[in-house]
């Protein structure tokens, strides 16, 4: 799954790998490894390279290193060594989300180690472009493959000069799973709104004590962000070089507090942290019944929560005005050049093919269960009309391809990702669990913010 | 005089792989963390020398100093506990009274040889407030689940954990100290007429205190650089472990989620720093006591 993970180790798969890893990585290691040496590379200019020079590169035996955490991946890359048989690519598993950020930033540091090609998550992307580690891929072709990918994905890649940072890969626009038979026990109609959704939740825990009508985790800025990017909210947007605007407060975000901070405080929504074994055995158990996810959700929960198959539906997530449905994202990853690459041609030829080779791109969606980032799949008959028994043969993956629509494009991210999501754990989200004022919680969290901006050098505007 | 001559010059051949790794892989990460914590590198505007800038704003810095307080009250509260088991436990063993007393050795020494990872891990599990086995027992006899992972209860949690791990380890310390001890003694004290009691209080325990002293030299040194135990409980309980709990968790932050490394070094030295004191404290006070 290629779901989000702001805070570290959040699924057991990157738990386990986190955990191989921490050992390794000591304060000692840190403090060695982080010398001067920037990311280097020459400034990309953004000349076009000629088809001769990619025709040669790509003939010319090259080996190229590529972190990613996507299970199964040697599928895939077999189809790319298959069409250029002159380039090796050897596949790392260094972590999945932040821990891999993480090394990836320690290896760019050290001016060693980094590797060609790295799996990426879209919210991170500024985070590695303002310290000028990725390569844009313009040059190579990539701006011709606009129109191939979901609107708002090809914004989420894009620099603020038209650079392409990465090629999409998987999305994950935001829905709600629910669970039919909890629903039917106690009458309670699929939420369109979330004033009716708040209804239901009071309605569900009064009926029955041990059951939330979801959990909102307070361990989990990624699923925040992305109920932010459904309500409308601007949390960041840099322009220039060293402007930034942060609002992670502003009137969407305050009205979001309010709503799920009263909520949390009336007790009737749970708040347990998610991808833990506790909150692995609540959705086994049926202590929450709905969990607000994303389209990689539905392939994630039929295989962590096997006891409760056949139970589950899915819907759009309930509305602020029900009259203009949107969606926000929440995870998804991208295919990204490191700019320190030696071979910046195989790379990004490589990054490109992976994702939007017919047979490669499809791979992702039947074999890693990926919700697609391509127009051609998300219209794909076959993809579309899958209907898995989980979910009562209900045809899933069509609700999340209309939802993917409903996503808004202009959503933006700030440089400094694991920075906003620490904070918001430690403001935002320890509101929720200790039932204090969320808002004002909400302001805390801008003020840490800003003054962290200001402190890296940023000229900060805004709320 | 030839042969005395060959042995001096063979002297500094022999010390010399010691200096080496002791200058690589010591002195040299200290400089240069040292050197690191006199510049800041901003994201905006590349890095700046700021002399010692990081020092005074660490000392007013209220995370890093709750962080060492923190592990200040654990060290206070925690390692008294273990280092009492651990010597409880060693003069049992060594009492020769214990029956299976290999397998016990064993058993205790056994949580030491499980990573604290997978330690955190465990523990973390068997605290969960909804499906670990202990709130599921208390809710079977009507009574409120143990609240482990919540603000008050936190510290001892951990210090359980910390507890589990290490008792056998300095058990084994300890142990191996009082078999070295002579066995005329304990027969001198018998036939002046001391039972076993008088014999752990007078012989054992004196014999014990270097041993004791390094157990606890130990203890301060892994006590204020807690680290993986709380950095694996806050994924369940991040309402109560901030990145900041403890000094070293707080420069991990600083490091990799604020990639602010100059201060991450500036705090890592100073908490080194007070690691020295604590640790010349310990020494002092024992030597003290040692001469009457």
């Amino acid at each position: 799954m290629s779901r989000n993970t702001f805070t570290a180790a959040s699924s057991s798969m990157s738990r386990r790998l986190f955990l191989t890893t921490t050992g390794a990585l000591s304060l000692g290691a840190a403090l060695t490894a982080c010398g001067g040496g920037d990311s280097g590379g020459s400034s990309g200019s953004a000349e076009p390279v000629g088809q001769a020079d990619i025709d040669k590169a790509m003939k010319t035996p090259t080996e190229l290193t590529f972190w990613t955490w996507v299970p199964n991946i040697a599928k895939e890359i077999a189809l790319f060594e298959k069409k250029y048989p002159a380039i090796k690519v050897k596949v790392v598993n260094a972590g999945q989300g932040t821990p891999q950020y993480t090394k990836l930033r320690t290896a760019l540091k050290a001016g060693s180690g980094a590797p060609d090609m790295v799996q990426i998550e879209y919210q991170a992307i500024p985070t590695f472009t303002i310290t000028d580690s990725l390569l844009d891929l313009r040059p190579y072709g990539a701006d011709k493959l606009k129109d191939q990918f979901v609107d708002w994905t090809w914004g989420q890649v894009s620099g603020s000069d038209g650079e392409v940072w990465a090629i999409p890969q998987d999305t994950g626009p935001m829905g709600m799973l629910y669970r039919k038979d909890i629903f039917d026990k106690h009458g309670i109609e699929v939420p369109k709104t979330w004033d009716e959704f708040a209804e239901a939740a009071r309605k569900l825990h009064k009926a029955d004590p041990d059951v939330y009508l979801t959990n909102l985790a307070a361990n989990q800025p990624a699923a925040w962000h992305g109920l932010q990017w459904q309500a409308g909210a601007e949390p960041y947007a840099t322009s220039g070089d060293s402007d930034i605007t942060i609002s992670v407060d502003d009137a969407a975000s305050r009205k979001l507090g309010e709503y799920w901070g009263g909520l949390a405080k009336e007790g009737v929504i749970s708040v347990d942290p998610d991808f833990t074994d506790g909150w692995y055995a609540g959705l086994n158990k049926g202590k929450y019944a709905t969990w607000l996810t994303a389209a990689w959700g539905p392939a994630f929960l039929s295989g962590s929560a096997k006891a409760t198959a056949g139970k589950w539906r899915a819907a759009p997530l309930p509305q602020w005005d029900a009259a203009k449905p949107s969606a926000g994202n929440w995870g998804g990853s991208t295919t990204a050049v490191i700019r320190s690459t030696k071979n910046p041609i195989a790379a990004a030829v490589f990054a490109q093919f992976l994702n939007t080779d017919p047979a490669s791109a499809r791979m992702f969606a039947t074999e890693q269960f990926f919700f697609p980032a391509t127009k051609a799949l998300l219209t794909d008959k076959e993809f579309v009309s899958d209907a898995p028994s989980f979910y009562g043969g209900q045809k899933v993956n069509q609700l999340f391809a209309d939802i993917s629509a409903t996503v808004d494009p202009s959503f933006q991210w700030p440089p400094f990702l694991d920075q906003a999501a620490t904070d918001w754990t430690e403001t935002v989200g320890k509101s929720l669990a200790d039932k204090t004022d969320t808002v004002r919680a909400l302001g805390t969290w801008q003020s840490r913010l800003t003054t962290y901006a200001k402190n890296q050098g940023f000229t900060v505007k805004g709320s | 005089m030839a042969a005395a001559r060959r042995h001096r010059s063979a002297g500094p051949l022999f010390v010399a792989p010691f200096l080496v790794l002791f200058l690589l892989l010591f002195l040299a990460p200290l400089g240069y963390a040292a050197y690191l914590s006199l510049f800041q590198e901003r994201l905006i505007g590349g890095t700046v020398f700021v002399g010692l800038d990081n020092y005074v704003k660490a000392f007013g810095d209220s995370q890093f100093l709750h962080g060492v307080g923190r592990v200040a009250l654990f060290f206070v509260v925690q390692v008294p506990v273990m280092l009492l088991l651990a010597l409880l436990f060693a003069l049992a063993l060594d009492s020769g009274l214990l029956r299976l007393s290999r397998v016990i050795r064993l058993g205790i020494f056994v949580p030491y040889a499980v990573p604290s990872v997978v330690a955190a891990l465990m523990w973390g599990y068997l605290y969960g407030p909804d499906f670990g086995p202990f709130a599921q027992l208390s809710r079977n006899l009507d009574l409120p689940a143990p609240a482990f992972l919540s603000e008050g209860w936190m510290l001892g949690s951990l210090a359980n954990i910390v507890t589990w791990e290490f008792v056998g380890y300095n058990m084994i310390i300890l142990y191996a100290a009082l078999r070295t001890v002579p066995h005329e003694l304990y027969e001198a004290a018998a036939m002046d007429g001391a039972g076993a009691w008088r014999i752990a209080w007078s012989i054992k325990l004196p014999a014990l205190r270097p041993a004791l002293l390094l157990t606890l030299l130990f203890s301060v040194i892994g006590s204020f650089q807690l680290f993986n135990e709380p950095n694996l409980l806050m994924k369940i309980a991040p309402d109560v472990i901030s990145s900041s709990y403890t000094a070293n968790l707080y420069a991990y932050t600083l490091a990799f989620t604020g990639q602010q490394v100059n201060y991450a070094a500036t705090v890592s030295f100073l908490l080194g720093l007070v690691i020295v004191i604590a640790s010349y404290g310990v020494l002092l006070t024992a030597n003290r006591r040692r001469t009457p």
